[in-house]
């Protein structure tokens, strides 16, 4: 099941330069809430905190709160908070060393899984989650390079879903793809709802428009505006995010 | 006008790279075959099985040189491989930045400068003189210090080019960063450490002055590693090739063939053995 997110005063910084100035958000749970906004706004700074991805680069800092599901994130080991929220990069990255079924299962298997039985069990899952099983049934022992960036954006997906997160993060997960295989995302996206809290950045607003139920607004490391996507779109509280979806700026 | 003369430059730099590269294949390969010329004639059977003759004296073998060689180029590859490629991985995984790393990797680069034989004395008096032994022990580990700052900064280059993407994916997985190195950035990066291996392996089997002080040589089988002078190739090319005995020079060239042999298959498994992995 998903859970809720609350974001309070969120301030990160990389170095000096401070790139969130005090974000307050709520996430609700089994929703799929986008992240919009302008180029170097903060939106992938913002989701790489939740899952305290932040940190882990040298000079950076966080200030402030998130709690998931009525516990502080800081107050959890990293690594495990990091089974519970899980990740999408914009860029494809299956691990090159590994098969396809060797990718699925990686973060099951190397957090001490053994048994083949139940890692096959899991790699279908999660595959025909990904809706990828169909296309990669016959040869999971290929390199996952071996896929096209479509796929392989979905193996990364299944992979993370194997792992069995509450929330999942994806920054720009079609950011790469064609317009096929990026409503393929979409469609999926749609579908793991049910079962996920997702919380996906994107720089296309129809894209936001057909698949969240909330859209957050952010600018210059602010968050200007979060609502229902259709209030948003239609009818936004503030000029600046007006601005911003009838494309005056950004 | 300005088209030939481009023309002209274009064929004038051509022609001077050309030559440029002759020249420095013409030694080279007037070398490969000057030895193969006068070694292969005093390769026989006796030669990879018998024992250097008593002196000045036709006949025998340097099969004790042969398998010294060998382990010798074990014991330093022992040592000296995993030692470079955990510190490359300190360098790289751990500790990349600090003032600490950036010494490490000045001293590094500074020791692949020093003379061998230095590093040969040095050996000795820490341990010959210490365990009142030449030995094998001494000989492969001086040919380990030798390899260690070679592996280092080697395995270090692999290492960086394993791009952080793929590091990143693994912790947004939840998985330890223990794990995310020998599972996921070792394995992508090991055909290149091997490489480098290798050629650090290559590199070493030819020294000659840190054994002279450390292994010594030796004319007979050596029993102890510890405790027994061992015979190697290039030691024994070098006490034959200053010898005053025709029999013995025709020795050294025929060891000379079989090191080269050694080298160049070290160097043509780096190369290949590990190209391709595919699927
Ligand atoms: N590794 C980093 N080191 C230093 N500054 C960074 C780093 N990553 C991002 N920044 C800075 O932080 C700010 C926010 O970056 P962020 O990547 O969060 O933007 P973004 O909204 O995701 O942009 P985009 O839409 O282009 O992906 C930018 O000004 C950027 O220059
Ligand atoms: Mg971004």
């Amino acid at each position: 099941m998903g859970q809720s997110l609350s974001i309070r005063q969120l301030e990160a910084w990389y170095g000096t330069n401070q790139t969130l100035k005090g974000i307050n958000m709520e996430i609700a749970a089994n929703q799929v809430t986008a992240i919009i906004g302008p180029s170097g706004c903060g939106k992938s700074t913002f989701v790489r905190c939740i899952n305290r991805m932040h940190e882990t680069l040298p000079g950076s800092k966080v200030k402030g709160e998130i709690i998931l599901n009525g516990e502080s994130i800081y107050g959890q080991d990293p690594v495990s908070l990091r089974k519970t929220v899980g990740m999408v990069f914009q860029k494809p990255n299956p691990f090159p060393s590994m098969t396809i079924f060797e990718n699925v299962v990686a973060g099951v298997k190397l957090n001490g899984m053994r048994n083949r039985q139940n890692l096959q069990t899991i790699a279908e899952k999660s595959l025909r989650m990904a809706a990828l099983w169909d296309e990669v049934k016959d040869r999971l022992n290929y390199s996952g390079m071996s896929l096209s960036g479509g796929q392989q954006q979905r193996l990364c997906i299944a992979r993370a879903l194997a792992v069995e997160p509450s929330v999942l993060l994806m920054d720009e997960p079609a950011s790469a793809l064609d317009p096929i295989a990026t409503m393929r995302i979409e469609e999926l996206v749609g579908q793991l709802k049910s079962e996920y809290t997702i919380v996906i950045v994107t720089h296309n607003m129809q894209q936001a428009a057909r698949i969240a139920d909330t859209t957050a607004f952010f600018l210059n490391g602010e968050l200007v505006e979060h609502g229902p996507t259709s209030e948003i779109f239609t009818n936004p509280r503030d000029k600046r995010t007006e601005d911003y979806i009838t494309g005056r700026f950004g | 006008m300005i088209n030939t003369r481009r023309n002209f430059v274009n064929k004038l730099m051509l022609g001077l790279f050309s030559v440029a590269t002759f020249v420095a294949l013409v030694p080279l390969f007037a070398l490969l075959g000057y030895v193969i010329k006068n070694g292969i004639t005093s390769l026989n059977l006796d030669f990879f099985t018998k024992l250097p003759a008593v002196m000045g004296m036709s006949g025998g073998g340097m099969a004790n040189a042969i398998a010294g060689t060998l382990i010798l180029i074990a014991i330093a590859s022992i040592i000296g491989i995993p030692i470079g490629i955990l510190v490359a991985i300190y360098l790289t995984e751990y500790d990349r930045y600090s003032w600490l790393s950036t010494t490490v990797r000045f001293t590094t680069d500074v020791l692949t400068g020093i003379p061998s034989i230095i590093i040969g004395i040095v050996v000795s008096m820490a341990i010959v003189a210490k365990t009142k032994h030449f030995s094998a022990f001494a000989g492969g580990v001086s040919l380990a210090v030798i390899m260690i700052p070679l592996v280092i900064r080697s395995t270090e280059e692999m290492l960086k080019l394993v791009p952080h993407a793929i590091r990143e994916a693994g912790y947004a997985l939840g998985i330890s960063q223990r794990r995310i190195i020998l599972n996921i950035v070792l394995p992508t990066a090991a055909k290149g450490i091997i490489t480098g291996a290798m050629l650090a392996v290559a590199r070493v089997s030819g020294e000659t002055a840190p054994l002279l002080f450390t292994a010594l040589g030796n004319q007979y089988w050596t029993h102890s590693l510890f405790k027994d002078p061992i015979a190697s190739l290039p030691v024994q090319i070098y006490t034959y090739a200053t010898s005053p005995y025709d029999e013995w020079h025709r020795q050294a060239w025929a060891g000379s063939l079989v090191l080269i042999a050694i080298i160049l298959c070290l160097n043509l498994i780096a190369r290949f053995a590990f190209r391709s992995r595919s699927n």
